[in-house]
């Protein structure tokens, strides 16, 4: 595979930061765009564009044809099984407050408890917080251990006959842990407890069959799949999609609307309210076609390698302690370095051109848990290669030498 | 944008070895802040007298060698002195960080002048400035008995 060739597919790789080459080790954040999906907004917005599913015009049938094929390539993609699974949303985010939204209004009563673990990004708690809020549930955390393993067995003791949602990562945005999803879906299988996957860290870099993942729900955001921000896919099982009410109302989810009553259409369009976003919908495609043009078994192994090279590398520095050893890591290494805050390696890193996330990562519970307020994260994308693991360790050594260390 | 003018020696100095980070005895007044996106902390203990000067200021707190230097140095500078000095102060270091210089104080000595100077080159870091100013922030409510944490992100 010739990365170079690939990376020469994003034009951001052209400009120069503070002088220096872009090193963007920031995709878990959000990844860069392909010129494909750039260009493909751009051309739909100058021949094709249209409102989607309203009107009778030839542009508004184009529109909706392009708008509809992003659907069907996410349901292959995915391999969902059939297209009526596929809901979009603004956002991952959006996703999960959809189902906690949703599914918290009809099935969980006062005391029923949620399972999510201590690694969760807030987007897989906040919305259940809401829940505990409004409808007393009662939210129990998993527990992560050193290495940053979440394991079944710890999943396993906290469910009771009250246990109404298991809800977890698939890849931890933090120490890049990949949960043992298979024996998760398995253990709530026996008990007939329904299974949330936030794939947020997931989708972008490992191959996924949501069929025979069996999960009920699965979200994603497509920023983080080399697609356009403001886009995010819902999969969910038919059976729940018919069962759970709509989640907002107005223009497009509406089956018939009289003075005393509404009907609703059946899912997709009943979670879909409003115009969305049509242009990225559309260019979304590209991005789904940019990874399996490559290959997703393809991004795992380049990642995979890449990763393995900087753990290498950073674990001979001694400065540099990395954050969790998960057994099956996805493509991200957080650290910190002994008396240096996360954001002042941030900094120092921007001017070498290295972009790298410096904070909690939205993962509060995770952090306090590890006994630290910061981390340093580098994640990667397809475009990243050994060269830039090797300036990041450059750039890490000059942080030590401004700091004296 | 010279990653020299961020981190003068000063300040790594006041970052590694903070001054005043404790909580004061008979501090009367104090007050937190928070930088969410961050996880920067900070809480300020004041000592304010009858007089409305300041007898004694202190902090505690976690953050990036920016934050905790421009706490170290704001105790350092703003003990002793009476709170509207202090707050002219404290309104001159952040215009210098988001607008520029002003000229100093009369208030302040030539040292205390470079001390609070050496924190100029934080506006060429406008995602850092927050890390600056937070403490300060801090202070004015402690003094103030504004009960609201300061949110940078606010
Ligand atoms: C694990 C995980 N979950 C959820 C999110 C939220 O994604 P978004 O902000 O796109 O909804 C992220 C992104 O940072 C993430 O890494």
């Amino acid at each position: 595979m010739d990365i170079k060739e690939i990376k020469s597919k994003f034009p951001i790789f052209t400009n120069k930061v503070k002088g220096k080459k872009l090193v963007y080790l920031d995709s878990a954040n959000s990844s860069q765009k392909p010129k494909a999906v750039i260009d493909r907004i751009s051309n739909f917005y100058s021949k094709e564009f249209s409102n989607v599913g309203r009107s009778m015009h030839s542009l508004a049938v184009t529109a909706t044809n392009r708008f509809e094929e992003t659907r069907d390539l996410i349901k292959n993609f995915i391999n969902a099984k059939s297209r009526e699974e596929i809901v979009f949303t603004k956002n991952a985010t959006e996703g999960i407050n959809l189902i906690a939204t949703t599914y918290g209004e009809k099935f969980i009563q006062d005391k029923d408890e949620i399972i999510i673990t201590e690694l969760e990004h807030h987007a897989n708690y906040v919305p259940w917080h809401f829940l505990r809020k409004r409808k007393g549930a009662v939210i129990k955390f998993a527990e992560c251990d050193k290495q940053g393993e979440v394991s079944v067995d710890s999943i396993k003791k906290l469910i009771t006959n009250k246990t109404k949602l298991i809800a977890v990562t698939h890849v931890s945005n933090v120490t890049g842990t990949i949960l043992p999803l298979n024996k998760i879906i398995d253990l709530a299988k026996t008990k007939k407890i329904p299974v949330l996957i936030d794939g947020c860290q997931g989708a972008p870099h490992l191959k996924l069959d949501v069929q025979k993942l069996d999960c009920d729900f699965y979200v994603m955001s497509c920023h983080k799949m080399y697609g356009p921000t403001g886009v995010g896919v819902l999969y969910a099982k038919k059976k729940w999609l018919d069962e759970l009410p709509p989640y907002q109302g107005g223009g497009g989810m509406i089956d018939e609307v009289k003075k005393d009553d509404i009907s609703f259409p059946e899912s997709p369009t009943k979670f879909e309210a409003g115009t969305l976003q049509t242009a990225e919908i559309v260019g979304f495609a590209e991005s789904i076609r940019f990874i399996e043009n490559i290959g997703i078994k393809n991004i795992t192994q380049h990642e995979k390698e890449i990763t393995e090279y900087g753990l290498e590398k950073l674990k001979k520095n001694n400065s540099v302690s990395i954050i969790g050893d998960p057994k099956e890591r996805g493509a991200i290494l957080s650290f910190t370095i002994k008396g240096i805050h996360p954001h002042d390696i941030a900094t120092i890193l921007d001017d070498d051109g290295v972009a790298i996330r410096a904070g909690h990562h939205c993962c509060q519970i995770l952090h306090e848990k590890m006994g630290i307020p910061a981390t340093a994260r580098a994640s990667l994308g397809i475009y990243n290669s050994k060269e830039d693991i090797d300036i990041l360790n450059e750039s890490i050594n000059k942080c030590n030498k401004i700091f004296n260390n | 944008m010279d990653l020299k003018e961020l981190y003068k020696e000063i300040i790594l100095d006041h970052g590694k070895n903070p001054r005043n980070k404790k909580k004061c005895d008979g501090f009367n007044k104090d007050a937190k802040g928070n930088n969410p996106l961050c996880g920067d902390k900070v809480h300020v203990f004041l000592k304010l007298n009858d007089e409305k000067q300041v007898e004694d200021i202190s902090f505690e707190g976690e953050g990036c060698a920016i934050s905790i230097a421009s706490a170290s140095i704001m105790t350092e500078i703003i003990k002793g002195k009476d709170f509207n000095v202090a707050k002219k102060i404290l309104e001159n270091f952040i215009y210098m960080l988001k607008v520029g210089s002003k000229p100093s104080i009369n208030s302040l000595t030539d040292n205390e002048n470079t001390t609070i100077m050496s924190l100029s080159g934080v506006k060429q870091f406008p995602m850092r400035v927050k890390c600056a100013t937070l403490a300060w922030h801090t202070f004015l409510h402690a003094a103030e008995d504004n009960k609201k944490v300061v949110n940078t992100e606010k």
